[in-house]
Protein backbone atom coordinates (compact mmCIF):
# COMPACT_ATOMS: atom_id res chain seq x y z
CA UNK A 1 0.00 0.00 0.00
CA UNK A 2 2.53 2.39 1.25
CA UNK A 3 4.50 1.40 -2.01
CA UNK A 4 1.25 2.68 -4.25
CA UNK A 5 1.15 5.62 -2.36
CA UNK A 6 4.22 6.21 -3.07
CA UNK A 7 4.26 5.82 -6.68
CA UNK A 8 1.91 8.48 -6.79
CA UNK A 9 3.82 10.75 -4.82
CA UNK A 10 6.37 10.26 -7.63
CA UNK A 11 4.17 10.86 -10.42
CA UNK A 12 3.06 13.76 -8.93
CA UNK A 13 6.55 15.07 -8.44
CA UNK A 14 7.46 14.41 -11.96
CA UNK A 15 4.63 16.43 -13.42
CA UNK A 16 5.13 19.59 -10.85
CA UNK A 17 8.70 19.34 -12.54
CA UNK A 18 7.79 19.19 -15.44
CA UNK A 19 5.17 21.88 -15.56
CA UNK A 20 7.75 23.99 -14.00
CA UNK A 21 10.04 22.79 -16.86
CA UNK A 22 7.39 23.57 -19.67
CA UNK A 23 5.72 26.63 -18.44
CA UNK A 24 7.32 28.17 -15.60
CA UNK A 25 10.72 28.29 -16.57
CA UNK A 26 12.08 31.14 -18.34
CA UNK A 27 8.55 32.08 -18.61
CA UNK A 28 7.40 29.99 -21.07
CA UNK A 29 3.77 29.79 -20.79
CA UNK A 30 4.24 33.22 -22.63
CA UNK A 31 4.76 30.72 -26.29
CA UNK A 32 1.05 29.94 -25.12
CA UNK A 33 -0.16 33.26 -24.34
CA UNK A 34 1.15 35.47 -26.88
CA UNK A 35 0.64 32.73 -29.71
CA UNK A 36 -3.18 32.58 -28.14
CA UNK A 37 -3.25 36.16 -28.81
CA UNK A 38 -2.24 35.84 -32.22
CA UNK A 39 -4.79 33.03 -32.92
CA UNK A 40 -7.47 34.95 -31.66
CA UNK A 41 -6.41 37.96 -33.72
CA UNK A 42 -6.38 35.77 -36.95
CA UNK A 43 -9.76 34.31 -35.98
CA UNK A 44 -11.52 37.32 -35.47
CA UNK A 45 -10.37 39.35 -38.60
CA UNK A 46 -10.71 36.66 -40.28
CA UNK A 47 -13.86 35.84 -39.38
CA UNK A 48 -15.04 39.06 -40.15
CA UNK A 49 -13.64 39.32 -43.81
CA UNK A 50 -15.05 35.92 -44.04
CA UNK A 51 -18.12 37.11 -43.16
CA UNK A 52 -18.34 40.56 -45.60
CA UNK A 53 -16.74 38.26 -48.11
CA UNK A 54 -19.49 35.56 -47.71
CA UNK A 55 -22.38 37.54 -48.05
CA UNK A 56 -21.59 39.82 -50.75
CA UNK A 57 -20.45 36.30 -52.72
CA UNK A 58 -24.11 34.82 -50.99
CA UNK A 59 -26.09 38.29 -52.31
CA UNK A 60 -24.10 38.40 -56.05
CA UNK A 61 -25.37 34.35 -56.30
CA UNK A 62 -28.83 34.48 -55.51
CA UNK A 63 -29.72 37.45 -57.09
CA UNK A 64 -28.35 35.68 -60.47
CA UNK A 65 -30.46 32.95 -59.34
CA UNK A 66 -33.30 34.90 -59.10
CA UNK A 67 -33.28 37.47 -61.35
CA UNK A 68 -30.59 36.47 -63.85
CA UNK A 69 -29.06 39.95 -63.17
CA UNK A 70 -25.18 40.11 -62.56
CA UNK A 71 -24.25 37.25 -64.62
CA UNK A 72 -20.58 38.27 -64.74
CA UNK A 73 -20.06 38.49 -60.81
CA UNK A 74 -21.72 35.22 -60.49
CA UNK A 75 -19.60 33.54 -62.67
CA UNK A 76 -16.35 34.93 -61.08
CA UNK A 77 -17.98 34.46 -57.55
CA UNK A 78 -18.49 30.30 -58.93
CA UNK A 79 -15.06 30.08 -59.86
CA UNK A 80 -13.98 31.92 -56.06
CA UNK A 81 -15.77 29.02 -54.34
CA UNK A 82 -14.64 26.11 -56.89
CA UNK A 83 -11.16 27.17 -55.81
CA UNK A 84 -11.28 27.69 -52.28
CA UNK A 85 -13.08 24.78 -51.84
CA UNK A 86 -11.43 22.68 -53.77
CA UNK A 87 -7.98 23.03 -52.67
CA UNK A 88 -6.64 22.50 -48.89
CA UNK A 89 -6.04 25.79 -46.31
CA UNK A 90 -2.35 25.15 -46.02
CA UNK A 91 -1.63 25.34 -49.91
CA UNK A 92 -3.69 28.45 -49.53
CA UNK A 93 -2.00 30.04 -47.04
CA UNK A 94 1.19 28.59 -48.21
CA UNK A 95 0.50 30.61 -51.70
CA UNK A 96 -0.64 33.62 -49.99
CA UNK A 97 2.37 33.87 -48.48
CA UNK A 98 5.10 32.57 -50.40
CA UNK A 99 3.97 33.65 -53.92
CA UNK A 100 1.68 36.50 -53.83
CA UNK A 101 2.84 38.17 -51.19
CA UNK A 102 6.42 36.56 -51.27
CA UNK A 103 7.92 40.21 -52.85
CA UNK A 104 5.81 42.31 -50.94
CA UNK A 105 7.45 43.26 -47.37
CA UNK A 106 3.68 42.23 -44.89
CA UNK A 107 2.95 41.53 -41.50
CA UNK A 108 2.73 37.20 -41.41
CA UNK A 109 -0.57 38.06 -39.37
CA UNK A 110 -1.89 40.48 -41.99
CA UNK A 111 -1.23 37.61 -45.18
CA UNK A 112 -2.54 35.25 -42.21
CA UNK A 113 -6.03 37.42 -41.93
CA UNK A 114 -6.46 37.55 -45.37
CA UNK A 115 -6.06 33.48 -46.53
CA UNK A 116 -7.49 32.42 -43.59
CA UNK A 117 -10.52 35.35 -44.04
CA UNK A 118 -10.84 34.39 -48.21
CA UNK A 119 -10.87 31.04 -47.66
CA UNK A 120 -13.76 31.39 -44.52
CA UNK A 121 -15.55 33.83 -47.18
CA UNK A 122 -16.30 30.81 -49.43
CA UNK A 123 -17.80 28.48 -46.73
CA UNK A 124 -19.70 31.38 -45.55
CA UNK A 125 -20.98 32.49 -48.83
CA UNK A 126 -22.85 28.94 -49.58
CA UNK A 127 -24.15 28.74 -45.96
CA UNK A 128 -25.46 32.24 -46.11
CA UNK A 129 -27.21 31.47 -49.40
CA UNK A 130 -28.89 28.09 -48.63
CA UNK A 131 -30.04 30.73 -45.79
CA UNK A 132 -31.38 33.04 -48.37
CA UNK A 133 -33.05 30.11 -50.30
CA UNK A 134 -34.68 28.61 -47.30
CA UNK A 135 -36.68 32.13 -46.59
CA UNK A 136 -39.98 31.01 -48.50
CA UNK A 137 -40.47 32.72 -51.94
CA UNK A 138 -43.90 34.28 -50.74
CA UNK A 139 -41.54 36.53 -48.42
CA UNK A 140 -40.31 38.25 -51.13
CA UNK A 141 -43.20 38.41 -52.75
CA UNK A 142 -45.35 40.11 -50.19
CA UNK A 143 -42.55 42.83 -50.20
CA UNK A 144 -42.39 43.44 -53.36
CA UNK A 145 -45.76 43.67 -53.72
CA UNK A 146 -45.90 46.47 -51.01
CA UNK A 147 -43.36 48.37 -53.46
CA UNK A 148 -40.09 47.81 -51.67
CA UNK A 149 -37.32 47.11 -53.96
CA UNK A 150 -35.35 44.36 -54.61
CA UNK A 151 -32.77 45.47 -52.35
CA UNK A 152 -35.15 46.70 -49.73
CA UNK A 153 -36.46 43.42 -49.56
CA UNK A 154 -33.39 41.44 -49.31
CA UNK A 155 -32.25 43.77 -46.53
CA UNK A 156 -35.08 43.82 -44.52
CA UNK A 157 -37.40 40.82 -45.31
CA UNK A 158 -35.33 38.10 -46.42
CA UNK A 159 -31.73 38.50 -44.82
CA UNK A 160 -32.49 38.72 -40.91
CA UNK A 161 -34.86 35.70 -41.54
CA UNK A 162 -31.79 34.25 -43.67
CA UNK A 163 -29.18 34.77 -41.01
CA UNK A 164 -31.37 33.19 -38.42
CA UNK A 165 -31.64 30.04 -40.32
CA UNK A 166 -28.12 29.69 -40.83
CA UNK A 167 -26.59 30.90 -37.53
CA UNK A 168 -25.67 27.43 -35.85
CA UNK A 169 -23.92 26.62 -39.09
CA UNK A 170 -22.52 30.01 -39.34
CA UNK A 171 -20.97 29.53 -35.71
CA UNK A 172 -19.63 26.44 -36.33
CA UNK A 173 -17.66 27.25 -39.64
CA UNK A 174 -16.05 29.99 -37.17
CA UNK A 175 -15.39 27.22 -34.65
CA UNK A 176 -13.82 25.44 -37.62
CA UNK A 177 -11.83 28.47 -38.48
CA UNK A 178 -10.49 28.76 -34.77
CA UNK A 179 -9.13 25.21 -35.37
CA UNK A 180 -7.81 25.89 -39.13
CA UNK A 181 -5.83 28.72 -37.83
CA UNK A 182 -3.29 25.83 -36.13
CA UNK A 183 -1.86 25.66 -39.50
CA UNK A 184 -0.21 29.30 -39.59
CA UNK A 185 2.61 27.67 -38.35
CA UNK A 186 3.69 26.85 -41.83
CA UNK A 187 4.36 30.26 -42.33
CA UNK A 188 6.00 30.60 -39.13
CA UNK A 189 3.44 32.00 -37.58
CA UNK A 190 3.66 32.27 -33.51
CA UNK A 191 0.01 31.18 -32.67
CA UNK A 192 -1.30 28.78 -30.25
CA UNK A 193 -0.05 25.32 -31.88
CA UNK A 194 3.21 27.06 -32.75
CA UNK A 195 3.30 28.11 -28.98
CA UNK A 196 3.05 24.42 -27.62
CA UNK A 197 5.66 23.59 -31.06
CA UNK A 198 8.32 25.60 -29.51
CA UNK A 199 8.25 24.71 -25.68
CA UNK A 200 7.94 21.23 -27.14
CA UNK A 201 11.71 21.85 -28.70
CA UNK A 202 12.72 23.57 -26.14
CA UNK A 203 11.77 20.75 -23.51
CA UNK A 204 11.78 17.79 -25.70
CA UNK A 205 8.45 17.09 -23.49
CA UNK A 206 5.41 16.72 -25.63
CA UNK A 207 2.78 15.80 -22.91
CA UNK A 208 2.04 18.60 -21.29
CA UNK A 209 2.54 21.54 -24.02
CA UNK A 210 0.34 19.44 -25.88
CA UNK A 211 -2.30 19.08 -23.58
CA UNK A 212 -2.17 22.75 -22.56
CA UNK A 213 -2.70 24.15 -26.83
CA UNK A 214 -5.52 21.43 -26.49
CA UNK A 215 -7.14 22.26 -23.53
CA UNK A 216 -7.02 26.14 -24.49
CA UNK A 217 -8.46 25.62 -28.06
CA UNK A 218 -11.70 23.46 -26.13
CA UNK A 219 -12.14 26.18 -23.72
CA UNK A 220 -12.64 28.95 -26.63
CA UNK A 221 -14.44 26.46 -28.47
CA UNK A 222 -17.06 25.82 -25.82
CA UNK A 223 -17.55 29.65 -24.50
CA UNK A 224 -18.39 30.48 -28.61
CA UNK A 225 -20.76 27.26 -28.82
CA UNK A 226 -22.14 28.58 -25.42
CA UNK A 227 -22.49 32.50 -26.56
CA UNK A 228 -24.45 31.37 -29.71
CA UNK A 229 -26.89 29.45 -28.38
CA UNK A 230 -27.36 32.54 -26.00
CA UNK A 231 -27.77 34.35 -29.74
CA UNK A 232 -29.76 31.99 -31.26
CA UNK A 233 -32.31 32.10 -28.40
CA UNK A 234 -32.58 35.49 -28.83
CA UNK A 235 -33.20 35.67 -32.69
CA UNK A 236 -35.95 32.70 -31.50
CA UNK A 237 -37.89 35.13 -29.63
CA UNK A 238 -40.29 35.64 -32.98
CA UNK A 239 -41.12 31.96 -32.86
CA UNK A 240 -42.37 31.90 -29.34
CA UNK A 241 -46.39 31.24 -29.62
CA UNK B 1 -58.18 51.69 -64.17
CA UNK B 2 -56.51 48.25 -65.32
CA UNK B 3 -56.14 47.87 -68.67
CA UNK B 4 -55.13 44.74 -69.76
CA UNK B 5 -54.94 43.51 -73.34
CA UNK B 6 -54.20 40.36 -74.97
CA UNK B 7 -52.65 39.09 -71.82
CA UNK B 8 -50.41 35.92 -72.19
CA UNK B 9 -48.09 34.31 -69.85
CA UNK B 10 -46.34 30.85 -70.54
CA UNK B 11 -44.21 28.80 -67.88
CA UNK B 12 -41.56 27.06 -70.45
CA UNK B 13 -44.53 25.37 -73.47
CA UNK B 14 -47.12 25.72 -71.40
CA UNK B 15 -49.49 28.74 -72.14
CA UNK B 16 -51.47 29.41 -68.82
CA UNK B 17 -52.99 32.62 -69.98
CA UNK B 18 -54.19 32.55 -73.41
CA UNK B 19 -54.39 36.38 -74.36
CA UNK B 20 -56.62 38.09 -71.76
CA UNK B 21 -58.89 41.45 -72.93
CA UNK B 22 -60.33 43.19 -70.09
CA UNK B 23 -60.89 46.44 -68.18
CA UNK B 24 -61.34 46.55 -64.26
CA UNK B 25 -63.30 50.20 -63.50
CA UNK B 26 -62.42 52.13 -60.28
CA UNK B 27 -65.05 51.04 -57.61
CA UNK B 28 -65.08 47.53 -59.20
CA UNK B 29 -65.36 44.42 -57.34
CA UNK B 30 -64.21 41.37 -59.86
CA UNK B 31 -64.56 38.48 -58.18
CA UNK B 32 -62.90 35.63 -60.30
CA UNK B 33 -63.51 31.87 -60.10
CA UNK B 34 -62.85 29.14 -61.87
CA UNK B 35 -61.35 25.55 -61.34
CA UNK B 36 -57.87 25.20 -60.07
CA UNK B 37 -55.08 25.07 -62.86
CA UNK B 38 -57.53 27.80 -64.94
CA UNK B 39 -54.97 30.68 -64.46
CA UNK B 40 -56.65 32.79 -62.62
CA UNK B 41 -54.33 33.42 -59.83
CA UNK B 42 -51.80 33.75 -62.68
CA UNK B 43 -53.96 36.51 -64.02
CA UNK B 44 -54.12 38.40 -60.98
CA UNK B 45 -50.50 38.00 -60.01
CA UNK B 46 -49.63 39.25 -63.36
CA UNK B 47 -51.48 42.55 -62.89
CA UNK B 48 -49.01 43.39 -59.90
CA UNK B 49 -46.06 42.01 -62.50
CA UNK B 50 -45.45 39.09 -59.53
CA UNK B 51 -45.46 37.10 -62.76
CA UNK B 52 -43.98 38.57 -65.89
CA UNK B 53 -46.52 38.32 -68.68
CA UNK B 54 -44.87 36.45 -71.67
CA UNK B 55 -47.03 38.89 -73.76
CA UNK B 56 -49.90 41.71 -74.03
CA UNK B 57 -50.16 44.54 -72.08
CA UNK B 58 -51.55 45.57 -68.85
CA UNK B 59 -51.96 49.32 -68.60
CA UNK B 60 -52.58 50.69 -64.85
CA UNK B 61 -54.20 54.31 -64.64
CA UNK B 62 -52.48 55.17 -68.14
CA UNK B 63 -49.05 53.73 -67.24
CA UNK B 64 -47.60 50.83 -69.05
CA UNK B 65 -46.91 48.64 -66.78
CA UNK B 66 -44.73 45.96 -68.96
CA UNK B 67 -42.58 49.64 -70.08
CA UNK B 68 -39.02 49.31 -69.12
CA UNK B 69 -38.94 53.10 -68.20
CA UNK B 70 -41.99 52.47 -65.71
CA UNK B 71 -40.50 52.11 -61.98
CA UNK B 72 -42.76 49.34 -60.92
CA UNK B 73 -42.19 49.60 -57.12
CA UNK B 74 -44.09 52.51 -57.44
CA UNK B 75 -46.77 51.21 -59.50
CA UNK B 76 -47.11 48.16 -56.97
CA UNK B 77 -47.30 50.91 -53.89
CA UNK B 78 -50.89 51.67 -55.13
CA UNK B 79 -51.82 47.67 -55.45
CA UNK B 80 -52.09 46.27 -52.25
CA UNK B 81 -51.65 42.52 -52.42
CA UNK B 82 -53.01 39.74 -49.93
CA UNK B 83 -52.29 36.17 -50.55
CA UNK B 84 -53.38 32.97 -50.04
CA UNK B 85 -50.49 32.16 -47.32
CA UNK B 86 -50.51 35.64 -45.66
CA UNK B 87 -47.12 36.11 -46.02
CA UNK B 88 -46.42 37.68 -42.61
CA UNK B 89 -42.73 38.25 -42.22
CA UNK B 90 -42.17 36.25 -39.12
CA UNK B 91 -39.43 38.05 -37.73
CA UNK B 92 -41.25 41.38 -37.54
CA UNK B 93 -43.83 42.16 -34.50
CA UNK B 94 -47.42 43.13 -36.29
CA UNK B 95 -47.39 46.72 -35.69
CA UNK B 96 -43.45 46.46 -37.97
CA UNK B 97 -45.06 44.40 -40.18
CA UNK B 98 -47.81 46.97 -41.34
CA UNK B 99 -45.18 50.13 -41.02
CA UNK B 100 -42.00 48.86 -42.54
CA UNK B 101 -43.23 49.54 -46.25
CA UNK B 102 -45.00 53.13 -45.68
CA UNK B 103 -41.82 54.12 -43.52
CA UNK B 104 -38.96 52.99 -45.59
CA UNK B 105 -41.14 53.79 -48.74
CA UNK B 106 -41.39 57.33 -47.29
CA UNK B 107 -45.63 56.71 -47.47
CA UNK B 108 -45.73 58.35 -43.49
CA UNK B 109 -43.22 59.19 -40.97
CA UNK B 110 -42.71 56.42 -38.02
CA UNK B 111 -45.24 57.90 -35.78
CA UNK B 112 -48.23 59.07 -38.33
CA UNK B 113 -47.50 54.97 -39.93
CA UNK B 114 -47.65 53.57 -36.42
CA UNK B 115 -50.88 55.79 -35.60
CA UNK B 116 -52.44 54.72 -39.18
CA UNK B 117 -51.26 51.02 -38.27
CA UNK B 118 -53.31 51.59 -34.87
CA UNK B 119 -56.16 52.96 -36.12
CA UNK B 120 -56.40 49.49 -39.18
CA UNK B 121 -55.98 47.23 -36.32
CA UNK B 122 -58.81 48.55 -34.19
CA UNK B 123 -60.83 48.39 -37.79
CA UNK B 124 -60.26 44.47 -37.52
CA UNK B 125 -60.55 44.21 -33.47
CA UNK B 126 -56.23 43.30 -33.25
CA UNK B 127 -55.17 46.31 -31.57
CA UNK B 128 -54.28 44.55 -28.95
CA UNK B 129 -52.01 41.96 -31.22
CA UNK B 130 -49.73 45.33 -32.35
CA UNK B 131 -46.87 43.93 -30.57
CA UNK B 132 -47.33 40.34 -30.17
CA UNK B 133 -45.31 37.70 -33.44
CA UNK B 134 -47.46 36.29 -36.83
CA UNK B 135 -46.45 32.69 -34.81
CA UNK B 136 -48.82 33.73 -32.23
CA UNK B 137 -51.42 34.36 -34.48
CA UNK B 138 -54.10 31.71 -35.84
CA UNK B 139 -54.89 31.93 -39.20
CA UNK B 140 -57.39 34.32 -39.50
CA UNK B 141 -56.03 36.63 -37.65
CA UNK B 142 -52.87 36.45 -39.75
CA UNK B 143 -55.13 37.10 -43.00
CA UNK B 144 -56.60 40.15 -41.12
CA UNK B 145 -53.14 41.49 -40.64
CA UNK B 146 -51.91 40.86 -43.78
CA UNK B 147 -54.94 42.87 -45.10
CA UNK B 148 -53.91 45.47 -42.96
CA UNK B 149 -50.45 45.50 -43.96
CA UNK B 150 -51.65 46.14 -47.77
CA UNK B 151 -54.07 48.86 -46.73
CA UNK B 152 -51.28 50.80 -44.92
CA UNK B 153 -49.88 52.03 -48.33
CA UNK B 154 -53.03 53.71 -49.00
CA UNK B 155 -53.66 51.49 -52.00
CA UNK B 156 -55.74 52.21 -55.37
CA UNK B 157 -57.18 48.86 -55.65
CA UNK B 158 -56.69 45.64 -53.76
CA UNK B 159 -56.11 41.95 -55.44
CA UNK B 160 -56.79 39.08 -53.25
CA UNK B 161 -55.06 36.08 -53.98
CA UNK B 162 -57.34 32.91 -52.54
CA UNK B 163 -57.54 34.84 -49.35
CA UNK B 164 -59.58 32.22 -47.78
CA UNK B 165 -58.43 28.95 -49.26
CA UNK B 166 -55.47 28.36 -46.22
CA UNK B 167 -57.98 29.29 -43.32
CA UNK B 168 -59.75 26.78 -40.91
CA UNK B 169 -63.36 26.66 -42.16
CA UNK B 170 -64.36 29.14 -38.88
CA UNK B 171 -62.03 31.86 -39.52
CA UNK B 172 -63.17 32.62 -43.08
CA UNK B 173 -65.93 34.30 -41.91
CA UNK B 174 -63.60 36.76 -40.00
CA UNK B 175 -61.37 37.27 -43.02
CA UNK B 176 -64.75 37.93 -45.93
CA UNK B 177 -66.36 40.04 -43.03
CA UNK B 178 -63.29 42.70 -43.47
CA UNK B 179 -63.16 42.38 -47.30
CA UNK B 180 -66.89 43.32 -47.09
CA UNK B 181 -66.66 46.10 -45.01
CA UNK B 182 -63.50 47.26 -47.64
CA UNK B 183 -66.00 46.50 -50.19
CA UNK B 184 -68.29 49.06 -49.07
CA UNK B 185 -65.89 51.68 -48.13
CA UNK B 186 -65.54 51.69 -52.30
CA UNK B 187 -62.31 50.03 -52.61
CA UNK B 188 -61.52 48.93 -55.81
CA UNK B 189 -61.23 45.11 -55.55
CA UNK B 190 -59.90 41.98 -57.74
CA UNK B 191 -60.73 38.74 -55.84
CA UNK B 192 -59.70 35.60 -56.68
CA UNK B 193 -61.53 32.97 -54.53
CA UNK B 194 -63.71 29.74 -54.12
CA UNK B 195 -66.17 31.75 -51.88
CA UNK B 196 -69.28 31.55 -54.09
CA UNK B 197 -71.74 33.52 -51.67
CA UNK B 198 -69.11 36.31 -51.11
CA UNK B 199 -68.80 36.49 -54.96
CA UNK B 200 -72.63 36.76 -54.75
CA UNK B 201 -73.42 39.27 -52.38
CA UNK B 202 -70.15 41.75 -52.49
CA UNK B 203 -68.96 41.31 -56.23
CA UNK B 204 -69.92 43.76 -58.79
CA UNK B 205 -69.20 41.15 -61.34
CA UNK B 206 -68.19 37.64 -61.36
CA UNK B 207 -65.83 36.48 -64.11
CA UNK B 208 -65.48 32.35 -65.05
CA UNK B 209 -61.96 31.38 -66.05
CA UNK B 210 -60.69 27.97 -67.59
CA UNK B 211 -57.86 26.81 -69.58
CA UNK B 212 -56.06 30.60 -69.54
CA UNK B 213 -59.28 32.41 -71.07
CA UNK B 214 -62.21 34.24 -69.65
CA UNK B 215 -65.23 31.98 -70.41
CA UNK B 216 -68.00 34.19 -69.57
CA UNK B 217 -68.66 36.88 -66.74
CA UNK B 218 -71.92 38.57 -65.86
CA UNK B 219 -73.35 40.43 -62.63
CA UNK B 220 -73.37 37.94 -59.73
CA UNK B 221 -76.92 37.44 -60.33
CA UNK B 222 -77.14 36.50 -63.63
CA UNK B 223 -74.33 35.01 -63.28
CA UNK B 224 -75.46 32.19 -60.63
CA UNK B 225 -78.78 32.00 -61.91
CA UNK B 226 -78.68 32.07 -65.39
CA UNK B 227 -75.10 30.26 -66.75
CA UNK B 228 -74.37 30.50 -70.58
CA UNK B 229 -71.47 28.26 -71.20
CA UNK B 230 -71.80 24.25 -70.32
CA UNK B 231 -68.12 24.81 -68.90
CA UNK B 232 -69.67 27.39 -66.27
CA UNK B 233 -72.81 24.94 -65.93
CA UNK B 234 -70.95 22.36 -65.15
CA UNK B 235 -68.39 24.42 -62.48
CA UNK B 236 -71.59 25.60 -60.77
CA UNK B 237 -72.88 22.49 -60.37
CA UNK B 238 -69.62 21.02 -58.28
CA UNK B 239 -69.63 24.06 -56.65
CA UNK B 240 -72.54 25.13 -55.29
Amino acid sequence: MAEFFQSIGNWFNGLKADFVLNFIKDNRWRYLTDGLMNTLKITVFAALLGIVLGFIVAIIRSTYEQTGRLKILNAICRVYLTVIRGTPAVIQLMITYYVIFASVDISKLLVAIIAFGVNSGAYVAEIVRSGIMSVEKGQTEAGRSLGLSYTSTMARIVMPQAFKNVLPALANEFITLLKETSIAGYIALPDLAKGGDIIQSLTYEPFLPLLAVAAIYLVIVMLLTYLVGKLERRLRKSDRR
Amino acid sequence: MIDVRNLEKAFGDHLVLKGITETIHKGEKVVIVGPSGSGKSTFLRCLNLLETPTGGEIVFDGVDMLDRKTNINRMRMRMGMVFQHFNLFPHLTILKNITLAPVKLGVAGKKEAEENAMRLLEMVHLADKAQSYPAQLSGGQKQRIAIVRALAMNPDVMLFDEPTSALDPEMVGEVLEVMKKLADDGMTMVVVTHEMGFAREVGTRVMFMDEGVIVEQNTPDEFFANPQSPRLKDFLSKVL
